[in-house]
């Protein structure tokens, strides 16, 4: 046992000695490393991780022909598998815009500018279950923000909204996520904020949501003014997490408490 | 685990804002505490120990921990609050609940009894304090009995 105890110790002191040595010792931690087993595995099993069934939603979706266009996702695209490694460069700039925008803002500029249909309301069910859909396709893939420097701005806007207080209680985001991670709310572990599995299933929603409707739970809790859904502080701040999380893997659509 | 602090949120929304309008009361401050009750008149121990372990009003378990065992969930983001009417006086505690930040400018602990100086405050909460006067004397009287 003791022996035991002492081989792991070393190895792990081996493998964090040679991380350093190769300049990736990762301290970064997903959400999902802070759950306990039984929500990993629900999870890890897509037999009980109920942001599986918004993937089925979100699959027969993309078949389905809408708008004046008569065409379905599927008419332009092919199978959904050809979404790969999307969603793990989202936001970026749609071509011929100025603005980033997220995942679901993407595929909105598809259903009014493809399909000519009206555009999804934020957190509507369709438009969950077809994110869900196109951000399976890169589950693993490692976060890859584009390289293009007309994002600098907007991540930059980002990186200062969650380092600035706000709110009665006076928190910003990095009081809690940075400087705070890993320690206890009450009872609850903060995490370290990055969001590698947008979108998730929360417990306590009983539903798929998105990104900003996680942000705003963090907004009301500090007591500060939430932004609209569609407002573009959301854009801003995924455009900093994002690049915050880069390299780390998708794991959507994931199980948070 | 989670609904301790989710609780926190969906209180705090529906928790009637104590300070409605009241309008702010002086206070001194000298060296490092407010020697004098808000109100002029003590606190109540009791009703303080109910503010502080009520994650709507006090939140003060969010972040500390301290002697109220009945509340499983507390937090471990600041110092056991055991032990703290030994080491400060009740000025002392008084300032550090009224506003800590003129201690320590870097200090995450919100400004129960401070209007100024924030940022994006919710409607319902705007220009009003965390706490009331009448709250932050209960909470000073609570803390002034831990004495180990
Ligand atoms: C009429 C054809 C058409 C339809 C229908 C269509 N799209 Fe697109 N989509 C495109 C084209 C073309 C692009 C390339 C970008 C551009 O020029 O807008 C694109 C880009 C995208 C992208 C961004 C891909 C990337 O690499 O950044 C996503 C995501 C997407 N579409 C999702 C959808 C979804 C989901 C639907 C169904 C709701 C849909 N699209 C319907 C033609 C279509
Ligand atoms: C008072 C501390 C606190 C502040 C301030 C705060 N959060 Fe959070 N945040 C939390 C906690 C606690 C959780 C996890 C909640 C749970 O598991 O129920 C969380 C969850 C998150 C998540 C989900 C991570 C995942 O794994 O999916 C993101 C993203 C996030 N916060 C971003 C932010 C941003 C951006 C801000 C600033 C606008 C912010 N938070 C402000 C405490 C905070
Ligand atoms: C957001 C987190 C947070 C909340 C909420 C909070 N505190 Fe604090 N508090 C701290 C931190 C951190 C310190 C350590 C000193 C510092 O950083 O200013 C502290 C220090 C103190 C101290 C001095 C500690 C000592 O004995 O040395 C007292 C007393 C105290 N807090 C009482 C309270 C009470 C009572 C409440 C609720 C009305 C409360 N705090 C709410 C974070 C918090």
């Amino acid at each position: 046992m003791k022996a035991a105890r002492a081989a792991l110790g070393l190895v792990s002191l081996f493998a964090a000695t040679w991380a350093v040595a190769q300049g990736t010792l990762e301290t970064r931690r997903s959400g999902y490393q802070d759950m306990g087993a039984a929500l990993r595995q629900m999870q890890d099993d897509d037999t009980a991780n109920p942001g599986m069934l918004f993937v089925q939603l979100g699959a027969a979706a993309w078949d389905k022909p809408a708008g004046a266009s008569g065409k379905s996702c599927a008419d332009c695209h092919g199978a959904a598998s050809g979404m790969k490694g999307v969603a793990a460069r989202y936001p970026a700039i749609p071509p011929g815009a100025d603005k980033p925008v997220d995942l679901g803002g993407r595929i909105n500029l598809c259903r009014t500018g493809r399909q000519q249909a009206e555009p999804w309301p934020a957190e509507h069910r369709d438009l969950l279950a077809l994110e869900a859909l196109v951000a399976l396709q890169s589950r693993g893939e490692p976060i890859a923000p584009p390289a293009d420097p007309r994002l600098a701005p907007f991540r930059e806007r980002g990186a200062e909204i969650y380092r600035r207080r706000q709110g009665q209680l006076n928190l910003s985001c990095a009081i809690c996520h940075d400087d705070n991670a890993g320690k206890q709310l009450a009872g609850v572990v903060i995490p370290q904020a990055h969001p590698t599995g947008y979108p998730i299933y929360r417990l306590e929603w009983q539903a798929l949501g998105s990104l900003q409707r996680r942000l705003r739970n963090c907004l009301v809790g500090v007591r500060a003014d939430a932004w609209p859904l569609d407002a573009m502080e959301y854009v801003e701040l995924e455009t900093y997490l994002m690049d915050r999380a880069r390299g780390m893997k998708i794991e959507s659509p994931a199980v948070r408490p | 685990m989670t609904r301790a602090w989710q609780l926190a949120f969906l209180l705090a929304l529906a928790a009637p804002v104590a300070s409605a309008q009241e309008a702010l009361r002086p206070y001194v401050v000298t060296g490092d505490a407010i020697q004098r009750s808000l109100t002029g008149r003590p606190g109540d121990a009791a009703r303080g120990r109910a503010i502080v372990a009520n994650r709507s009003a006090g939140l003060c378990l969010l972040c500390h921990s301290g002697p109220i065992p009945e509340e499983r969930f507390q937090g471990t983001l600041a110092p056991s609050l055991a032990g703290a009417g030994s080491r400060w006086s009740e000025g002392q505690l008084r300032l550090r609940i009224v506003d800590g930040a003129r201690l320590n400018p870097d200090t995450i602990m919100p400004a129960y009894y401070r209007i100024t100086g924030l940022q994006r405050v919710a409607r319902p909460f705007a220009g009003k304090t965390v706490l009331t006067a009448e709250q932050v004397e209960d909470v000073v009287a609570w803390l002034a009995t831990l004495k180990e």
